[in-house]
């Protein structure tokens, strides 16, 4: 019953989003107040259905119902409980159910963080995203239904992809799906502002925060994703240009464009057209991501679902919301008065260098992802784009709006001063540049990428410092007054482009500087690898939940000090006979020592072992929390919060007056 | 102020073309370089593969071919695809799905020997997947078959 139950709510759900998405919609265009009134409860009612439906899939999984097709295929009675509800979203039909879920999330939390926004424009927004629903829950129900029964029940399940079955791919999703669906709202934002023909500031000052929390979502999902595949894979790779990787990577690149150069429009009323055409892009992309991996184009760790109707569906559905919205954007943009002027140095012209720059890296990364699939499209051979590429290309195209990133905070807004901003970061440019050359050195031989990497790092990081003393050098009070006073927006950036610096800075030693081996170990020998001691004391057989697994013990040492004991596993799962490796992780500051299981040799008890050494590997994921607590903060500046009730008071004025 | 604002424009017009033009740059010096071609085993032993850059090879990993060199980390195994074969040496370890009689894609050079030197070898995801390129190898291999007999 349960299972019909979540399905017929994701029926209710649809009806109420087609009417979440037309009414309120027609109603704006007809100035009709009781029409657009249905916005709100229509979106939150869709909520508690979509909710409903998930909370269904959930209880069959929880309860091992093999008599739910999804379930039968991704589930196992000696599965852990907490694997079981993650399981919910393992598959595609789950993760699709995810989807639309953390869409209808979004809509509520628009529906009522939007109280301060004039009625049509919040009517349209909400419109908007319902128009996303109805195609999202259309595609469910008619491609993707995931409470199809099968009849008879099995007597057991599949299991969960033993990859997943991992406490990074619990979050990461969530993460990741928050941050792809939440660019639907500053979508859904754009669309209503062309509809509606105003183009304010407003409308800037309104977006941003929305823009920038999906931004500060998605870029954790990535981390989390990068961080499991670096755990997980047993390769130590924590980035592979892979198909997948860059789906997601994508809309980030678009993101973080558009974060800044909604500034631009809120502050000085300048790049609105452009402005509109990232929100358009990013969501574009965020649709793209969904179709690459889940419709069964690529054929990589995520992408599971092999069937063409389901990739002719959303690539439909694709071509209808980037094409519908690029229509009404080349119909209305012209529209658009821009703003006022600037010059050549000045904070709009670099924050205008960056997205530029951001724009060609995502075309490059847009390129190497899609040529080999249109390639093998129309039958012109098999190949494919590889790390090296996206490496020599990527990197030195990021490069320079990594080395303007430290200057364009300092530059003033319309016309900034090129002797004073070298004033005050000359200072920072000689350490930045001391750095760059000398670390290398320190650690181990000059390598040139490296000490581009720390010139980039260490400039970033004093340019961050350089805005804090030039903050601080006015005004009265002590300095930890001064320092609580400075806004939650300054403080947001400043956090997010030191994380940045952070980043590269791992980045830097861990690409250059990692050593690996693969070794054939006895029981008892050891190998050495970074100055470290690698004693191999065999295996012992170890018993999981829903594995069997040969458990390795490493004593690592050096100097003669033990370091830590290690236990990589090889792990063969019960119910799909699949062999998995667990890598084991000794993590501190400055390093990794990562070991991960091969092959037994012989009876001997002779296996081979790879072993790793990664220094400042966990910078990067230090760098990229940095940049979600930096989004978050900003996104709680009080400016919106003070805009927010400015723009409540004539209305309750006029309410009066009426 | 007329000349000043066109100035302004024309200035950020070039930034912008020079960007681009940049990005366009390394994008075709990157490509040609690290472009990776896909060869099935019947095609290279058609003599269709470069002897002298990198490809991938695809197609099925024979029964009983796999054999183990004294070092522990050295391996031999030979690639078909039904109608041809192909010999592949690899050192290091072989990723959790490698099996004889499983799909997988090797990455490497072709030696003037015919042997196969791996830099790296894919065999991911469940037991029943086939890497796309390993499929395709079959499936050409299987209709060049086919036109034979008839």
């Amino acid at each position: 019953m349960i299972p019909e139950l979540g399905h017929f709510a994701l029926i209710v759900a649809l009806l109420l989003a087609l009417t979440q998405a037309i009414l309120p919609l027609y109603g704006a265009q007809r100035g009709n107040l009781t029409l657009m009134g249905v916005a709100r409860p229509a979106a939150q009612g869709q909520f508690v259905f979509v909710a409903l439906a998930f909370g269904c899939l959930a209880w069959s999984f929880l309860n091992n119902d093999f008599s739910v097709l999804n379930v039968a295929k991704n589930s196992f009675s000696q599965l852990p409980e907490v694997y079981r509800f993650t399981a919910t979203w393992g598959s595609h039909e789950g993760s699709m159910l995810l989807w639309v879920l953390i869409l209808a999330f979004w809509s509520t939390a628009v529906s009522v963080f939007s109280r301060h926004l004039p009625e049509d424009m919040a009517a349209r927004v909400i419109g908007v995203m319902g128009l996303i629903s109805v195609g999202f829950l259309a595609f469910l129900l008619t491609t993707s239904n995931p409470f199809v029964r099968l009849l008879p029940a099995a007597m057991d399940g599949n299991d969960m992809n033993p990859l997943l079955q991992d406490w990074g791919m619990i979050i990461h999703p969530p993460m990741l799906y928050m941050g792809y669906v939440g660019f639907a709202v500053a979508f859904a934002f754009a669309i209503a502002a062309l509809l509606s023909g105003k183009m304010d500031v407003a409308w800037a000052r309104w977006s941003r925060p929305w823009t920038t929390v999906a931004w500060a979502f998605l870029t954790f999902g990535i981390m989390l994703g990068s961080w499991w595949a670096y755990r997980e894979l047993g390769w130590g790779g924590w980035w592979f240009w892979d198909p997948t990787e860059n789906a997601s990577f994508m809309p980030w690149l678009a993101g973080t464009a558009l974060i800044h150069s909604l500034a631009v429009t809120e502050k000085r009323g300048a790049f609105k057209a452009w402005t509109v055409l990232l929100a358009l892009i990013a969501f574009s992309l965020s649709l793209l991501g969904t179709f690459l991996v889940r419709s069964g184009v690529l054929s990589s760790v995520h992408a599971f679902a092999t069937d063409p109707a389901r990739g002719a569906f959303i690539l439909g559905f694709l071509a209808v919301v980037i094409g519908g919205s690029l229509v009404l954007y080349a119909w209305r943009a012209p529209k658009m008065v821009t703003g006022s002027g600037f010059t050549w140095f000045s904070r709009e012209s670099l924050l205008l260098a960056n997205n530029v720059i951001l724009v060609a890296a995502l075309g490059s990364v847009l390129l190497g992802t899609l040529y080999p699939l249109l390639m093998d499209a129309m039958g012109l051979g098999k190949i494919s784009v590889g790390p090296p590429y996206f490496n020599s290309v990527f990197v030195p195209v990021m490069a320079p709006a990594l080395f303007l990133m430290a200057i364009g905070p300092l530059a003033r807004w319309k016309e900034a001063s090129l002797p004073d901003v070298i004033t005050r970061l000359k200072w920072a440019l000689g350490v930045a540049l001391a750095v760059g050359l000398l670390v290398p050195l320190g650690l181990g031989g000059f390598k040139p990428w490296a000490a581009l990497g720390f010139f980039l790092a260490a400039w970033i990081a004093l340019s961050v410092l350089a805005g804090f003393v030039d903050r601080l050098k006015h005004g009265q009070g002590s300095l930890v007054h001064k320092l609580s006073t400075l806004p939650r927006g300054f403080w947001g950036m400043q956090l997010a482009h030191f994380g940045m610096a952070v980043g590269i800075a791992g980045i830097a030693v861990v690409a250059n500087y990692q050593t690996e081996r693969d070794v054939r170990m006895e029981l008892n020998s050891y190998a050495e690898l970074a100055g470290y001691t690698f004693t191999f004391r065999g295996t012992t057989e170890h018993d999981g939940p829903n594995y069997r697994a040969a458990r390795g013990t490493l004593e690592v040492s050096r100097d003669g000090r033990q370091v830590a004991t290690l236990h990589p596993e090889k792990r063969v799962y019960n119910a799909s006979g699949m062999a998995m490796t667990e890598a084991d992780i000794h993590p501190n500051v400055y390093r990794d020592i990562y070991v991960a299981m091969g092959e037994q040799l012989d009876d001997g008890g002779a296996w081979t072992v790879r072993l790793f050494y990664k220094p400042f590997i966990n910078w990067l994921w230090f760098g990229a929390l940095f940049m979600v607590f930096g989004g978050f903060l900003a996104a709680s500046d009080k400016r919106y919060r003070i805009a927010l009730r400015r723009s409540e008071m004539p209305k309750h004025v006029a309410a009066q007056g009426a | 102020m007329a000349m000043k604002s066109r100035h302004r424009k024309l200035a950020l017009i070039t930034l912008v073309v020079a960007i681009l033009g940049v990005a366009v740059a390394l994008v075709l010096n990157a490509f040609n370089s690290n472009l990776v071609f896909f060869f099935s085993p019947t095609q290279i032993a058609n003599g269709e593969a470069p002897t002298s850059r990198a490809f991938r090879l695809g197609g099925l990993v024979e029964e009983g071919s796999l054999k183990r060199q004294a070092d522990g980390l050295t391996v031999n195994f030979v690639v078909t695809d039904t109608a041809k074969s192909i010999p592949v040496t690899y050192t290091g370890i072989l990723p959790d799905l490698f099996k004889e009689g499983k799909g997988v894609v090797a990455e490497g050079k072709l030696g003037s020997d015919g042997l196969f030197t791996a830099t790296q070898v894919l065999a991911k995801h469940d037991e029943n997947y086939m890497p796309p390129e390993a499929a395709h190898a079959l499936e050409q291999a299987a209709k060049a078959q086919q036109t034979v007999v008839e």
